[in-house]
């Protein structure tokens, strides 16, 4: 009988056959609209803001930078050696030969000191004042968007039902993380527990607080709110934070995508599109400790 | 469930092919679309009016900058842009200790004037100890002191149809085929009047050093460092600045910076 529905099913990408019960509405218009936002957002984000980084390629802990003093955590670079010029990235008084990628980059015979490639950011070449207007472009896009769907979340219960932690999940938190190291995944309505931590960590934590340490950059907001760099240890403290949530999203990316490929991605792609989304069928011996990926 | 069980050979192959797509992604595809003018450009610079609005709207007239103790100026004032002007002019100016410069205050006022350093000085004065930010991304905290720019707008009167005020300084910039660029710059008529904002004659206690701004810099607390022009000599006021320059307001807006600094 299981064999007929998912046949049936099969008359359209999107189309659920009615009598289908693998095939579910997953994801909501308002969380598939934000969903792809972000994505656009994030990545001309990223690459304007590794341009406007190339512009001053050091970070520092404090009010301000240390010109006269050291307070210097991360610094690319580059110097000429016996060896002709290498580019370096230096990251707690720990430094690294990046020649090619960090420091010293470009087509060969023609490299030149800078401190992300021009393959990673936005414009190609060097171009502070145009990456500006796009990272700024792009802020308020994904500023706006988060504030929708965290008020279409909160109306359509999202958050409440998907997202918020329990103590079940927490007693799944092993079988989980056995069941991820093995790529076996479930798929069923629920998030399991590595996905709630990854989706709330990000939504919740890393987006709220990059937009917090990107408008603790601001001159102008520090007049309207100059408790937020005392809060964060100072301008400098902020712009630090500012990167290192870069290079956490960017991480959050790379699993986000493995564990698209991995756990089916013409499914996951589907239901991220069109909200429709095929579980696993129901097994006789029933497991419900046991959920998605 | 065999269905949607996925082989380790088969996942790392996708995995690969996704990572070379997102290498290939490249970022010289945009460039064209986004040099000064173009249609793509221009509608993504229109953000910058919006969050001028909206800071005016958070913080008003009056929100003041963080101000910081003596214990948080650390190191000396890092200077940046032109930090010694090749103009004769200017050098001629410096030789003779300033005596011979003059401030003007014109353009869209009552009672045009002409100030020296000495009149300046003897003015009421502001001293704050504040953060200087760089568009490039750093900071640096010193104290500056100088004359409230909102005395000197008092004092000339200035007219109702007055939208802007612009900075015209001594130095020279950039050499382009029609001449010698001088730096310039523009504000509005909220932050020149504002508290913080001052014409800068002392730092750290001394006389404004020449790498720094001499004789005269300006102090806009609440924007960034490029909207602070050095070695200054003219403060016109106008009512918009499409026929100055590049017409978007500033040395450094012609070259593609927003004309607002305040992010």
């Amino acid at each position: 009988m299981e064999s007929v529905a998912r046949s049936q099913s099969e008359i359209g990408p999107g189309v659920p056959a009615s009598n289908d019960k693998t095939l579910i509405y997953r994801q909501s218009r308002w969380t598939r609209l934000t969903h792809w936002l972000w994505a656009i957002s994030l990545f001309f984000m990223l690459l304007s803001g590794l341009q406007i980084f190339n512009a001053r390629p050091q970070l520092y802990i404090g009010k301000q930078s240390g010109f006269g003093y050291d307070n210097t955590v991360f610094a690319i670079g580059a110097e000429n050696t016996n060896a002709g010029p290498r580019g370096y990235t230096e990251i707690l008084g720990h430094r690294f030969d990046t020649t090619g990628v960090l420091g010293w980059s470009g087509p060969a015979g023609n490299e030149t000191a800078r401190g992300f490639p021009s393959w990673a950011t936005i414009p190609s070449y060097y171009d502070l004042g145009t990456a500006r207007v796009i990272h700024f472009f792009f802020a308020w896009i994904l500023t706006t968007t988060l504030i929708v769907w965290l008020v279409a979340s909160l109306i359509n219960g999202h958050i409440r039902r998907d997202l918020a932690p329990r103590l079940d999940d927490l007693k799944r938190l092993p079988q989980d993380i056995a069941n991820h190291a093995r790529l076996k995944f479930h798929h069923t309505r629920e998030y399991n527990t590595l996905q709630k931590m990854a989706y709330g960590g990000v939504l919740f934590v890393l987006l709220p607080l990059m937009i917090i340490t990107g408008l603790a950059m601001s001159p102008s907001m520090n007049s309207v709110l100059p408790f937020l760099n005392e809060l964060l240890g100072g301008r400098q403290t902020a712009r630090t934070i500012h990167f290192t949530v870069m290079v956490l999203l960017v991480a959050f990316f790379v699993i986000h995508i493995l564990m698209i490929l991995a756990a089916g991605p013409i499914n996951e792609l589907r239901s991220i599109i069109t909200g429709w989304y095929r579980t696993d069928p129901p097994a006789h011996d029933d497991n419900t400790s046991e959920r998605s990926a | 469930m065999a269905k949607f069980e996925i082989s380790r050979r088969k996942f790392l192959t996708a995995a690969g092919l996704g990572a070379s797509g997102i290498m290939l992604s490249g970022c010289d595809a945009f460039d064209s679309q986004l040099s000064i003018g173009s249609g793509l450009r221009s509608f993504l610079e229109n953000v910058n009016g919006l969050t001028h609005r909206a800071q005016r709207l958070l913080g008003g007239g009056n929100s003041l900058a963080p101000e910081f103790t003596e214990a948080d100026i650390r190191q000396p004032m890092r200077p940046n842009g032109v930090t010694a002007p090749d103009d004769d002019a200017y050098k001629a100016l410096l030789a003779n200790n300033f005596a011979d410069w003059r401030l003007e205050v014109s353009g869209l006022v009552e009672k045009p004037l002409s100030l020296t350093r000495e009149q300046l000085m003897n003015m009421p004065s502001r001293t704050q100890i504040t953060r200087h930010d760089c568009v490039e991304g750093w900071s640096c905290i010193a104290k500056w002191t100088g004359t409230p720019l909102s005395l000197l707008l008092d004092q000339a009167m200035v007219k109702p149809q007055a939208r802007y005020v612009m900075f015209h300084c001594l130095d020279t910039i950039d050499r382009s085929l029609s001449g010698d660029v001088k730096y310039y710059g523009t504000i509005d008529l909220i932050d020149a009047r504002h508290p913080q904002t001052i014409l800068a004659y002392g730092l750290n206690g001394k006389p404004l050093p020449v790498e720094n701004g001499a004789p005269l810099r300006v102090r806009v607390e609440r924007q960034l460092g490029y909207k602070m022009p050095k070695y200054l000599y003219k403060i016109e006021l106008v009512d918009g600045f499409a026929n100055v320059g590049g017409g978007r307001g500033g040395y450094w807006e012609d070259n593609g910076y927003d004309w607002y600094g305040g992010i």
